[in-house]
C-alpha cells in the first residue's frame, strides 16, 4: 500500500495471538443491504452485564419509530428506542441474545408496515454545540458501543475530573474472522466516521485521533484515506496493523497503536485514551449531525450455512429469521447458529431472537467450519505450554486450569484469571482440545458466587452478632427490672410489716 | 428451527496429543536406526520388547482403573516413553531388564500417579535410574562396534533372550566402556590421571558411534524445535550450561577435566536435551522456567558426571529436577498484561 500518510505496522507488538483465516470474501465485496420492517421487533428487559431495562410504554400502546420506549438507570443508564411503529404486545418470556441460552422477558413490537417516526430534532450544527450537549443528545440517542461490549457511549465521553484524555482511538480492526460489518462501513461512509470522529474529538476537548484498521482491509484503509484528505481533518491518522487476532481487543489494540498498557485493573482512559469502534462513531454521527436515534445497525450475516451473505442494516429488535430469510434461507445442513464471531461469539439454540445493539454478526456455520462436540474429545493437559504462548495477555492457562481443576480458586485468581479476556486463543491451540476457556469462565463464576456467599455469611454473622448482644442487652435489662421490683418488693413488705394487714407469700 | 449448543470457540482446533507424539518418535527414526548400526541390532529387541511392555502394562492399568483403553493408548505417550527406554538401555541387556524397566515407567511412574499429564516424574528416566540402581551390571552391556561383525543376528538373540555367549565369547570381550565410563573408571583409579592421554578424542567419539548418534539426536531435536513440538528453552539450558561449566573448568586444568565438546557430545546429553527434558508433563511449564529448569539440569549433569558416583548424569539430573518444577513454576510466572512491571 502506498498512501500517504498512513503508518503501517512491520509486527505485532504484543506476545501471542493467533493468525487466523478470515473468512471475510464471503460478505465484504457486497453493499450494505436495507432490510424489510420484520412483523416482530422483539426487546429483552435485560442487558447482556444483567442490568434491568424497565418497560416505559404499556401493552396495547401504539408507539412510533423512533420512541424511548425502555431505560436502565443509574449512571452507566441507557435508552431503547423503537425500531419501527407498531402496537405493544403483553411482555413475553422469549430466548434472548444471550450466551446462557436462557429465556428472559421481552418487550415484543407487532409492527404495522407504516413505519411513522417521531417528530426529529432539528440537525443542528455540531460545532456550536458544547461538549455536555453531546454528550445528552449521544445519551438520549441511545449509543453504546456497537463493538459488542454494548458500554454506553456518553459515559465514555464525558469529561472526567480524574483523567486527562489526549488520544482518541477508533478501532476498525475486525479481527474475528467472517465479520465484516466494520469493514464496509469504513468503505461506504468514509466521510461520514470522519464527522463522527469531529463530533467526538469536539466532546471530548483534543484533537488527536487514530483510526486502527486491519491490513487485510486495503479498500477501507483507501476510502479513509481519501475521505481524511478530501475533509482536510489532518489531525486523523491511519495506522495499519497486523492481521493478528485478538489486534481489534481494546487493550491490545490501543498497545499496539500508542504502546500504552491499560492497568489490568483500569480503564483505557488511565493511560489518556478513548476507544470507539467504527459501528460507534457511525452511530454517533447519524444521532449529532442528522438527528436519528440509535434504532438500526449494520450486522454480517455470513458462513457457509447461509445462501447469500451479505451485509445488512437491520433495526434493533429484527428476530435472526427475518434476517437469514433475506439472505436467502439456509443453505444445507446447519451445525451451529452463532452470534457475534467464530472466536468470541455464542451459540444460539433457536433462531427467533431478537437482534441486539451489540450484535455484529449473525454466523450460520456448517460442520466444515465449526468444532462438532464429538470430535473435541477431550485429553488430560500434558502441560505443553502452546496456549501460554498464544495468550495476548501473557497468561499461563494451563496452570489456571490445573488450579480450577483442583478448586483452588483463589490460586487461579493469583495466576490472574480475571485477567483472561476469553478471547478464545488458547482452545484452539491446546492439542488435548481442552475448552480452557470456559473452564476460565467456570472459574470465574465460582469466585463470584464464592464472594457473594462469603458477603451471604458475614451478613449472617453480623445478623447473629447483633441478635446476641440484643439478648444480652435484654437479660440485663430484664435482670434489672427484676432486681428493682424485688426491692420494690421488699420496699413494700417492710412497709406491710409496720402496717396490721400481712401481705401473703409470694412463693 | 433450532441448532445445537455450544461453548466458544467454535473454530476447529490445530493439533493433537497423538500428532505430537508421533512427531516425537518421527525425530527418533534415525538415531534408532544409527544405534542399529552401531551397536549391533538389540536395539530392535529392545525397542520392541519395550513398546509391547508398554502397551499391555497401560492397558491393564487403565483397565483397572476404568478409563477408556483404545482412547488413552491412542495418545501414543506410552509409545513415546518405551521407545526412549529401548533407546537408553544397552544394546546387550538380557530381556528382562528392558521389560522390569518399562514395566516401572509405565504402571508404578506414570499410572499410578494418575495416567498422562499427572506424573510427577519423567517416566522414561525413573524406569532408568531404577534399573541403573537395581543392575549396575546389567546396564553396562553396550556391545563393542568392531566386535559385530563377526555376530549373528540369532547370537543377539540367544544373549538378550538366554544371556548365553557365542563360544569362545566373553562379556567383556565383546562389550565396551562407553566413554564417560573411560573418565570415571580412571580417575576413580588415579584422581591425578591425565585425561589428555585417554582415547577420548573427538574422532574416538565418532569412531564409535556416540558422535554421529548425538549428531542425529541434535538434528531430530531441531527439527522437533521448528515443528513447535518442543520448548527450545530446555535443550538450550541444558547445553548452554553443561558447555560453559565444561568449559571453565577445561581452560582451567585441561589435563583433569575433558572438553567442552566431548560433554557435548559423549553420553546421554543430546538425548536428554531435547528428547528427555523436554517431556512437558515433568518440566517446567513458563517459558522462563524451561531455561531454568533446563539449566539446573545442565548444572547437575557436570557435577555428578565429574564428582559424582555414575558416569552420566542425565536420568537423575531430569527426576531431580522435576521435584523442583513447582517452586520453579511458582517463581517464574510471566508478568502478565496492564500488571505493574
Amino acid at each position: 500500500m502506498d498512501l500517504d500518510g498512513v503508518i503501517v505496522f512491520k509486527g505485532w507488538n504484543l506476545k501471542g495471538g493467533l493468525n487466523l483465516e478470515g473468512h471475510k470474501d464471503l460478505s465484504r465485496q457486497y453493499s450494505i443491504i436495507n432490510t424489510a420492517i420484520p412483523n416482530e421487533l422483539i426487546y429483552p428487559l435485560v442487558d447482556r452485564s444483567g442490568n434491568v431495562q424497565t418497560a416505559l410504554v404499556k401493552a396495547g400502546e401504539r408507539v412510533l419509530k423512533g420512541q424511548v420506549i425502555a431505560g436502565s438507570k443509574g449512571v452507566q443508564g441507557t435508552l431503547l428506542h423503537a425500531a419501527s411503529s407498531g402496537l405493544v404486545k403483553e411482555n413475553e418470556w422469549r430466548m434472548i441474545a444471550h450466551p446462557s441460552g436462557l429465556k428472559s422477558e421481552c418487550l415484543i413490537i407487532a409492527t404495522d408496515g407504516l413505519d411513522e417516526c417521531c417528530p426529529v430534532d432539528e440537525p443542528v450544527d455540531y460545532t456550536q454545540l458544547s461538549a455536555a450537549d453531546i454528550c445528552e443528545k449521544v445519551h438520549q440517542a441511545g449509543i453504546v458501543g456497537l463493538g459488542g461490549a454494548g458500554f454506553p457511549t456518553a459515559v465514555k465521553i464525558t469529561p472526567n475530573n480524574v483523567r486527562t484524555i489526549d488520544t482518541l482511538i477508533i478501532n476498525g480492526v475486525e479481527c474475528e474472522p467472517y465479520i465484516t460489518c466494520d469493514d464496509r462501513l469504513m468503505q461506504q461512509y468514509p466521510s461520514e466516521i470522519l464527522l463522527g470522529i469531529q463530533v467526538l474529538l469536539r466532546a471530548l476537548a483534543i484533537e488527536n485521533c487514530v483510526i486502527g484498521i486491519e491490513e487485510d482491509m486495503p479498500e477501507a484503509i483507501e476510502a479513509i484515506q481519501k475521505a481524511i484528505e478530501c475533509s482536510g481533518f489532518n489531525q486523523i491518522q491511519v495506522k495499519v496493523v497486523p492481521a493478528v487476532y485478538p489486534a481489534g481487543g481494546e487493550r491490545q489494540l490501543i498497545y499496539q497503536l500508542t504502546g500504552r498498557e491499560t492497568p489490568n485493573q483500569g480503564f483505557p482512559a488511565d493511560v489518556g485514551v478513548v476507544c470507539q469502534n467504527v459501528g460507534t462513531v457511525m452511530a454517533v454521527y447519524q444521532a449529532i449531525v442528522k438527528g436519528q436515534v440509535l434504532i438500526e445497525r449494520v450486522v454480517t450475516v455470513t458462513g457457509m450455512g447461509i445462501n447469500k451473505p451479505q451485509n445488512m442494516w437491520a433495526r434493533i429488535g429484527t428476530p435472526i429469521k427475518d434476517l437469514v430469510s433475506q439472505c436467502g434461507g439456509y443453505n444445507g445442513p446447519i451445525e451451529r447458529l452463532i452470534m457475534g464471531g467464530l472466536m468470541m461469539g455464542f451459540s444460539l439454540p433457536d433462531d427467533d431472537v431478537g437482534i441486539t445493539k451489540a450484535t455484529n454478526c449473525i454466523l450460520v456455520a456448517t460442520s466444515k467450519e465449526v468444532t462438532k462436540s464429538s470430535e473435541a474429545e477431550m485429553q488430560p493437559c500434558i502441560r505443553c505450554g502452546e496456549c501460554a504462548l498464544a495468550c495476548p495477555v501473557n497468561l499461563l492457562p494451563q496452570q489456571i486450569y490445573w488450579h480450577s481443576q483442583g478448586g483452588a480458586h483463589q490460586k487461579c485468581q493469583s495466576f490472574g484469571l480475571f485477567d483472561c479476556i476469553e478471547c478464545g486463543c488458547c482452545d484452539v491451540v491446546c492439542p488435548s482440545h481442552i475448552p480452557l476457556v470456559q473452564y476460565l469462565r467456570a472459574s470465574k463464576s465460582k469466585v463470584f458466587l464464592k464472594r457473594r456467599e462469603d458477603e451471604a455469611a458475614m451478613l449472617a454473622k453480623q445478623r447473629f452478632e447483633r441478635r446476641d448482644t440484643r439478648k444480652a442487652q435484654e437479660k440485663v435489662a430484664q435482670e434489672q427490672r427484676i432486681r428493682l421490683k424485688k426491692l420494690a418488693l421488699v420496699k413494700l413488705q417492710k412497709e406491710s410489716a409496720s402496717s396490721p394487714v400481712k401481705m401473703q407469700d409470694k412463693s | 428451527m433450532n441448532f445445537t449448543w455450544a461453548s466458544a470457540p467454535h473454530i476447529k482446533p490445530r493439533d493433537s496429543v497423538s500428532k505430537i507424539m508421533f512427531k516425537v518418535l518421527l525425530a527418533l527414526l534415525p538415531s534408532i536406526f544409527l544405534l542399529a548400526w552401531f551397536f549391533g541390532c538389540g536395539v530392535y529387541i529392545n525397542i520392541l520388547l519395550a513398546t509391547s511392555t508398554a502397551l499391555i502394562a497401560e492397558a491393564m492399568v487403565l483397565k483397572l482403573r476404568g478409563r477408556a483403553v483404545l482412547k488413552c493408548l491412542k495418545d501414543l505417550s506410552a509409545l513415546v516413553t518405551a521407545v526412549l527406554i529401548g533407546i537408553a538401555i544397552p544394546t546387550l541387556a538380557p530381556w528382562w531388564v528392558v521389560v522390569l524397566g518399562t514395566f516401572f515407567a509405565i504402571v508404578i511412574v506414570k499410572q499410578l500417579y494418575g495416567g498422562l499429564g499427572f506424573n510427577l516424574f519423567n517416566p522414561a528416566m525413573a524406569g532408568y535410574a531404577f534399573l541403573l540402581i537395581s543392575f549396575p551390571q546389567e546396564m553396562t552391556a553396550w556391545a563393542m562396534p568392531e566386535s559385530l561383525n563377526v555376530w549373528l543376528f540369532s547370537d543377539i538373540i540367544r544373549l538378550i533372550f538366554s544371556v548365553q555367549l557365542p563360544d569362545a565369547m566373553t562379556i567383556d570381550g565383546i562389550t565396551m566402556a562407553t566413554p564417560l565410563d573411560v573418565v570415571k573408571t580412571q580417575v576413580a583409579m588415579n584422581p591425578y590421571s591425565d585425561v589428555t592421554v585417554l582415547p577420548l578424542g573427538i574422532e574416538t567419539l565418532f569412531a564409535q558411534g556416540w558422535g554421529w548418534l548425538s549428531l542425529s539426536y541434535f538434528v531430530g531435536g531441531l527439527w522437533l524445535v521448528q515443528q513447535g513440538i518442543i520448548a527450545w528453552q530446555i535443550p538450550l539450558g541444558i547445553l548452554s550450561a553443561l558447555a560453559l561449566i565444561s568449559a571453565g573448568f577445561y581452560f582451567y586444568d585441561a589435563q583433569t577435566y575433558t572438553s567442552p565438546l566431548f560433554h557435548l557430545l559423549a553420553g546421554a546429553t543430546m538425548v536428554g536435551a531435547f528428547f528427555i527434558a523436554t517431556d512437558p508433563v515433568t518440566a517446567a511449564t513458563a517459558p522462563k522456567g524451561r531455561f531454568v529448569f533446563g539449566f539446573m539440569i545442565g548444572v547437575l549433569m557436570y557435577l555428578i558426571r565429574v564428582w559424582g558416583g555414575y558416569p552420566d548424569a542425565m536420568a537423575f539430573a531430569v527426576l531431580l529436577m522435576n521435584i523442583a518444577v513447582p517452586v520453579i513454576d511458582y517463581y517464574t510466572q510471566p508478568r502478565v498484561f496492564g500488571t505493574r512491571r
